[in-house]
């Protein structure tokens, strides 16, 4: 009985203090969005080489151009690396703000990679709440170098290409970290070396950590599975760098033990060691166009 | 367990009750689908972004009104311009909301039809940043339906939402505010 009465009495005084403020109280009321995506967990669709959980929107063409220098231990001749440059170019284009395609072309054995990458699932927060996001990444690349050994010469179409399948598992944590997680598989038809499997499964992991609104520190690391008693030159990939965004353009700028800037270089055929020193330089910069009509009208 | 069923009976005949006075007087008129555009027009390059999820309720027994919208509903054509909105300039994560909580200045005859130019006075917050303004517009009542208009600006400087140099795309110091917002009868 004594609840009741609280109950009455708390009603009627409710009822009497309807001020402005219930108004507003009111109308968070008639507020039906309740689930809403986590965005941006990273600033572009990279952490540093590896892709990250993000995608390019519908009708927006990213223009991706990245370099890497030569290694910081060649010298002063060589002015750090700085005199040689491999570059990618990239065209990379959202067919829906989950779906994009992209078509990239390397100095690095003068390759053509083709791919595409789906977000599957975005964290969300509010009235049904996911944790992580999935995004499902796949991609063809071919390597057009002229042959130059006797053994390129008689090398098949087939045996020019390389797949890759990942799944990129990431969570924005706070505001300031996103960590991502990135299962890898990769299949060459014909591996660069002798000795070198077909297949290769990598463990990636990257994150970033925001400094302030428009700059962050990246930093990602590609453990492959390989023969522990191989004798192959290759290491694992690691990078670090830092993340500018200007507004329109996005500034990627790191070190980095690959060369390669598609996932069969710098995941299968990394031979610097960052203890050695063999450590290159690189960026990329990000364009974003929106090729939406209606960005074009004033209103 | 009875007693929650009883608690819960007086409740909801209290409100009702309530609800029930305040139409008779004049009622409540309610939106949740109202549209409010803005753009930033600079020599280099116009910005424009809509909500369309605007929430509105007046109350014409009191002359008060109350606008909210979640600042994650303005959809730029431009999405890489909506993810910079949210996350360097609004902080749509830390201040989720714009608000306008106020009374109309002009008493209006909210039983017959007409077209009014009128304003309201009361507190318009954005980015966390409260500020007393009065906004003009214009109000019509048609066939039991209200409709509000209005244009005015916000100035970035009085909500504390900064703009570095570093960033290329230019942004006006002010924001022109563009509203439309039709009401119904609001029913609980």
């Amino acid at each position: 009985m004594k609840a009741l009465r609280l109950a009455i009495i708390f009603t009627f005084a409710a009822t009497t203090l309807h001020a402005q403020d219930d108004l507003l109280g009111e109308l968070s009321k008639l507020d039906s969005n309740s689930t809403s995506p986590v965005q941006a967990t990273f600033k572009s669709t990279r952490i540093i080489n590896g892709h990250s959980v993000e995608t390019v929107k519908k009708n927006h063409m990213d223009f991706r151009i990245s370099h890497r220098f030569g290694r910081l231990n060649s010298g002063s001749y060589e002015l750090y690396g700085l005199d040689q440059a491999t570059l990618r170019l990239g065209f990379e284009y959202g067919l829906t703000d989950d779906l994009m395609i992209g078509v990239g072309r390397s100095t690095e054995q003068k390759a053509f990679d083709f791919f595409g990458k789906y977000r599957l699932i975005k964290q969300s927060t509010g009235a049904k709440q996911i944790p992580v996001s999935v995004t499902l990444f796949g991609s063809a690349a071919i390597r057009t170098v002229r042959p130059v050994t006797e053994e390129e010469l008689t090398r098949s179409f087939q045996n020019k290409l390389t797949y890759v399948y990942q799944a990129l598992v990431a969570r924005k944590f706070s505001e300031k970290l996103s960590l991502q997680i990135t299962p890898t598989y990769l299949y060459r038809n014909l591996p660069e070396l002798q000795g070198d499997k077909r297949a290769l499964f990598s463990l990636g992991l990257g994150g970033r950590l925001k400094l302030s609104k428009r700059v962050s520190v990246n930093a990602e690391y590609f453990w492959a599975a390989r023969d522990k008693n191989s004798t192959l030159p290759y290491y694992d990939s690691m990078a670090l760098g830092v993340d500018i965004d200007t507004g329109g353009h996005v500034f990627q700028l790191h070190f980095t033990n690959s060369l390669g800037m598609i996932e069969k270089q710098f995941i299968g055929e990394t031979t610097g060691s960052w203890g050695k020193g063999d450590v290159h330089y690189g960026f990329n910069i990000s364009r974003t166009f929106s090729f939406d009509k209606k960005s074009k009208q004033t209103r | 367990m009875k007693h929650h069923i009883v608690l819960s009976v007086i409740l909801l005949f209290t409100f009702s009750g309530v609800s029930g006075i305040t139409f008779a007087q004049g009622g409540m008129f309610a939106t949740a689908a109202g549209n409010t555009k803005f753009s930033s027009e600079t020599p280099m390059e116009n910005i424009n972004a809509e909500n369309k999820k605007t929430q509105v309720l007046l109350n014409t027994a009191k002359n008060e009104i109350a606008i909210r919208m979640n600042m994650r509903d303005f959809v730029f054509p431009n999405k890489l311009m909506q993810e910079h909105f949210n996350e360097n300039y609004i902080e749509s994560d830390k201040y989720p909301t714009g608000t306008f909580s106020g009374k109309l200045d002009q008493v209006i005859d909210f039983s017959k039809n007409g077209s009014y130019d009128v304003s309201a006075t009361g507190s318009f917050t954005i980015h966390g940043v409260g500020k007393n303004r009065t906004i003009k517009g214009k109000l019509k009542i048609d066939g039991g339906k209200i409709s509000l208009t209005s244009d005015f600006e916000v100035a970035l400087v009085d909500h504390k939402i900064d703009v570095p140099q570093i960033v290329f795309v230019k942004i006006a110091q002010s924001i022109k505010v563009k509203v439309e917002y039709t009401l119904s009868p609001y029913k609980k």
